[in-house]
Order: C-alpha cells, then structure tokens, then sequence
C-alpha cells in the first residue's frame, strides 16, 4: 500500500467502463444492446453454435472474429461427447461472468489480483429431462460457486468484491430470476 | 383578474423540514409563510403506522433552535410524542403557517413562482419544497399479477394487525417500514413470508450505545453529498433495518427468522398466481453482513482513536444472516394461505403538481444538494439531499442553513455554488 508501489493492474481498463457509464447515463438509447447466438445442428445430441454480430451503442457491433462452440451430451447419455455438455456451458457463462466482474470491481477498488478460480458445481435430477418426475424440474436444483482468490487484500475486501461482482452480474441475474423466452418456428 | 398574495419564499409542507427551513429564513428577515396541505406535522398524523416510533433517540431529534431537555434522552418517540415535537416547534418558532392549503401548481413567473392553492394563490421570489420524501409508496410491476383475492396494502395504508384478516402475509421490502410491520403482523399470529432485495443491517446497540449515537459521533451522518462515490445510487440506498422501542432490542433478518419468519428472495415476477422469488438471496444477506462489518469497522477505528481503554465495552461482531440452503424460489398465492401483501418496497415524493422544466427522464426532480435547476426553487427534507442525515429530523437544521444562505444570495442577484453553502452557523443564530 506504499505510494511507490507499482500501479494496480488486472488489465480492467476501469476508466473507459465508467466514461461509459457516464456517456450511457445522458443516452439510454445507446445502452439497449442484443447479443445473438447461431446453431446448427451437426449430429444426434451434437451441435455447433457461432457468435459474431451483436447490436448496441445505437449501431451493429462485431466481434474481432467469428467464434464458435461445440456442444454434446456424454457417453452416459448414449452420446458421442464431442464437446461439453449445454448445462456445463451455462456453468461456464456463470463463472466467466463473475470472474470477470471481479477483475473490474478489484481493479476500481485498486486491488492487485493474483490468481482467481471458480470452481462450480450445479446439482441436477436427472428424472426431470427424463420425465420420470413431473415433480422434479429439468434445471439445476441449485449452483454452487467456490471461489480460490488471491489478492492483497483482507479476506472481507475479497468477499466484498465477489458479492458486488455477483450483484452487477448478467448471467448471475439471468440464472437467479426468471426470463419471458419466446420460440418460434420459421 | 386574478389577485394574488404575495411573499418573498413559500415553503411547501409544515414538518420538521418546512418548519426548520421557515426558522433560518425568519433568522434572515426573509418574508415567508409555511403553506401546509392539511395540520403541521400532518403525514407523521395521518400516514404512519399505530405503534411506530422514530428510528433516531430522543436526544438526536435536534432543530434549530431547539435541543431535548427531557429525562430519556436515549428512548424513541411514539408518533403523538413526535407530532408533539413538531407542534411545540412550529409554536416555538412561530412559524406563518397557513394550514388546510392544499397546493395545486407550482409554475415559473417573470420574477419568480405562482403557487395556485385551494385557499387563493401566491406570489414569489422563492420556493422551498418540503413536502416530504414519501408521498407515494412505489410498488413493483410484478403487483399487477397478484390474484384478486388477495388485499394489498402500502406502508403508507397500514395502521395495525387488526386491519388484515387471520392468515398468513407476504411482506415485500425488507427496510425499516418492511422488517417492523413483517415483526407486528408475525407475532401478531399471521404467518409472514418476508420477501427481500437490498437491504441495510445495522445493530441497534453497538458496545454500549445506539447505532445512530456512533454514526453521529463518527462522522457518517455528516457525510456531505459531494463526498460519496455515486449520489444517485446513495439516495436510493433502502432504509436501515431499525426499529424504536423500550427494549433497544434490534430487529433485522436473524431476528425475524428466530420468531418464525420465512426468508425468501427478491420478488422477481408473478405468473399463474405465483410469486417468482429471486436466486441472489444469499448474496444479498452476504452483501448486508459486509456493509454492517465495514461500519462497525469504522466504529471501531473511530473509538481506537478517541476514547479510553475501559471506557467502552469492546468489540464484536454478530453472527452473519442465517440463510436456509434452498429458499423457495415461487410461492401459490392461490392456494389461500396468503391472505395480505404489504408492498414495503419504498417511496418517493410527489412532484407532480410541479411545472417546471427540471425533471429528468425518470420524473425526478435535478437538484444539486437541494438547489432546484430551476433558479429560486429548493427541495428539503429527501435522503441524502445535501448529507447522510437529510432524511431524519436531525438533518433538517443544517440543510436549511446551507439552502437559506444560497437563497438569501438568490434574492441578492448573486449564485453560490450549491455545494460551497456550508451550514453557516453564524447565519442569524440559527443554530
């Protein structure tokens, strides 16, 4: 904590975000975005999603490229595992959310991260999607989220910022409260 | 023709804020008078529950002018001893105020305002709006989807147990109004499910003293608007989690569990007769327990620094909110076991009797630190307007030091920089 210490660096670039916020605040309109996904379907329980394009700041956006990921079921599902499994992934969304957003909160908080894992563990009754329970539902009956970091900090700093990162969280928000989803058929 | 009274500032609303604002400007000869809807103190008359009591001791309750003297410095007024406080005041003062003065607009004029009310209108150089923070109470969209047969009342509505039939309650809100009612109606035998967002948790007795006596003496009541990070997320920051009573006894979410409260997440939405009950609740209580941590913290930074070994009890800490493993995410509102929600989800004023061009795009008023952008217009009395206290009694004094003085220089010709009008003590012995 001595003024010749090195500057606080987690690569969050903390002033842009807030300029952001600052700019979006005087312009609602540029802060509506659309994120998109793409899937086609390869082979039994196989397919292939791509992200590339997505809408916001009033115009379309691009990634720098197209990205794509894999997904299958496991071989105790009878499937081939090519890839992981959708609910993995959504443990996967999760944890790089959070993740992240505990990089940004340490880095305004000027708190020099040194390593960070998630570990998560989404606990499921498989009768749900099998349809022997109706009492049972499809999705995680619960997630759990460990958190290893290490960080010159006190352990309440560190806590701190995981439960800010969990409350300004996307995926957070989208696993813990319910969304209208619409499926259409063209 | 209309003919119009006319005075230097009307100040709207005849509360402690309204009454504390009319003190500093009689203290500067300033003509005035104190337009009040319906009798002084009159929302702590008719909006408030039967067996509230303030949050702040007795001692905290200071006006300009005015200090308690009695023998229990430390308990909490009940509502008539508070409506008391506040008539004595207003006579104390002697203050003008017209009562039963219902203001209909508030619109800009060549030289000022025309204040139409249902006793005749006004004409000024200056506003004062202090018409109180809770005018309305807000309720969240998912109210839309609750079945019919369910009664839903407001803090605002509420008055006692015996208001709501036998049955269990769904309390949405868990700040000072949400925990206290979610208390009475529990022990009243009506089953409560208390619903929660962000909330506040503080201990009412902290090593020996009120919570509000250490965030007094500590500084964090001072705090100044310009100081903290985010002004707007601040203002909106729920209540504490406090409630008055002989006992001192703290009532926060470990309380209301111990008495048989069920805890579940924030509601998030209602569909087919179901609430729909957030995932975050651990988070939220987790978030709550830091905050309190971080305060206590600072408490005790605070008595290293300025007390005596032995002069105090020493430190602790409480044990963190107790969460159970999988709170119910949907409850049946259908099924009969709630009869009555109470939509302890805030406040906010009413300002829509207001025409100026001022507002922003989520209809509220642009101050800064309670200097309207409308020139010769003030605003009193909301959560941390000008500091962490603006909102209670306590806060009313200095706010309307700081806005008299940035008045009085509007009335002069010349702008002060809002956040530069510094409770000047010295204003006319105001203090």
């Amino acid at each position: 904590m001595s003024t010749t210490a090195k500057p606080i660096d987690n690569g969050v670039n903390v002033q842009a975000l807030l300029d952001a916020r600052e700019a979006l605040s005087q312009a609602p309109e540029a802060a509506q975005f659309t994120w998109r996904a793409k899937c086609e379907w390869v082979k039994g329980t196989h397919s292939r999603s791509t992200v590339e394009g997505f809408f916001g700041l009033g115009e379309e956006q691009k990634h720098r490229k197209k990205y794509s990921f894999e997904a299958d079921h496991p071989e105790v599902f009878a499937s081939e595992d090519n890839a992981a499994t959708p609910v993995e992934m959504v443990l996967a969304g999760l944890a790089s959310c959070l993740t992240a957003g505990v990089a940004a909160v340490a880095q305004r908080r000027e708190i020099q991260l040194r390593s960070v894992t998630a570990t998560l563990e989404g606990g499921m009754d498989i009768q749900g999607i099998l349809g022997i329970d109706s009492d049972v539902r499809n999705g995680f009956d619960g997630i759990k989220v460990t958190f290893d970091i290490d960080a010159d900090a006190t352990k309440d700093e560190i806590k701190a910022i995981v439960a800010q990162s969990q409350k300004r969280s996307a995926v957070f928000d989208v696993v813990t409260n319910p969304t209208n989803v619409t499926v259409e058929v063209i | 023709m209309t003919r119009f009274m006319r005075t230097t500032t009307v100040v709207i609303g005849a509360g402690h804020a309204g009454l504390a604002m009319s003190r500093c400007l009689t203290a500067r000869s300033i003509d005035h008078v104190v337009l009040e809807r319906g009798e002084v103190a009159n929302s702590w008359k008719t909006e408030r529950w039967d067996s509230l009591r303030l949050l702040t001791p007795n001692w905290q309750s200071r006006l300009p002018g005015f200090k308690y003297r009695g023998d229990d410095p430390d308990g909490y007024r009940t509502m008539p001893q508070t409506i008391d406080l506040i008539e004595q005041y207003a006579e104390m003062i002697a203050a003008p105020i017209q009562t039963n003065t219902v203001v209909k607009s508030v619109i800009r004029s060549d030289d000022g305002y025309q204040v139409a009310t249902s006793q005749g209108d006004w004409q000024c150089r200056t506003v004062v709006l202090a018409a109180g923070a809770c005018n309305v109470a807000t309720i969240p969209a998912a109210a839309a989807g609750v079945p019919s047969s369910i009664k839903t009342l407001t803090p605002i509505q509420y008055r006692n147990p015996d208001q709501l039939e036998p049955g269990g309650v769904m309390v949405v809100g868990a700040s000072a109004s949400g925990t206290q009612i979610a208390e009475e109606l529990h022990r009243s035998g009506r089953p409560v499910t208390l619903s929660l967002g962000e909330h506040v948790r503080v201990p009412r007795v902290y090593r020996g003293r009120d919570i509000k006596w250490w965030m007094d003496a500590v500084g964090v009541l001072d705090e100044f608007y310009t100081e903290v990070d985010d002004i707007n997320r601040v203002r909106n920051v729920p209540s504490l989690q406090l409630a008055g009573s002989d006992d001192r006894r703290t009532v926060d979410l470990n309380s209301l569990t111990d008495i048989g409260v069920k805890l579940v997440g924030r509601l998030a939405g209602m569909a087919d007769g179901k609430a729909q009950f957030s995932g975050s609740l651990p988070n939220l209580c987790s978030l709550a327990d830091l905050k309190m941590n971080r305060l206590l913290d600072r408490i005790d930074e605070w008595v290293a620094e300025h007390m005596g070994a032995g002069e105090i009890d020493p430190p602790h800490r409480f044990d963190t909110t107790r969460v159970e493993a999988s709170p119910p995410l949907s409850m049946d509102l259908t099924n009969g076991e709630i009869k009555t929600i109470i939509w302890a989800t805030g406040f906010r004023p009413d300002h829509s009797w207001i025409d100026v061009p001022a507002f922003d795009r989520k209809g509220r008023l642009k101050h800064d630190g309670g200097v309207v952008e409308s020139p010769g217009m003030y605003l009193m009395g909301i959560p941390f307007l000008r500091r962490r206290k603006s909102s209670l009694i306590d806060g009313a004094g200095d706010d309307a030091r700081d806005l008299s003085a940035h008045l009085a220089a509007h009335l002069d010709g010349r702008v002060l920089v809002p956040s530069a009008c510094y409770a000047e003590q010295t204003a006319g012995g105001a203090t």
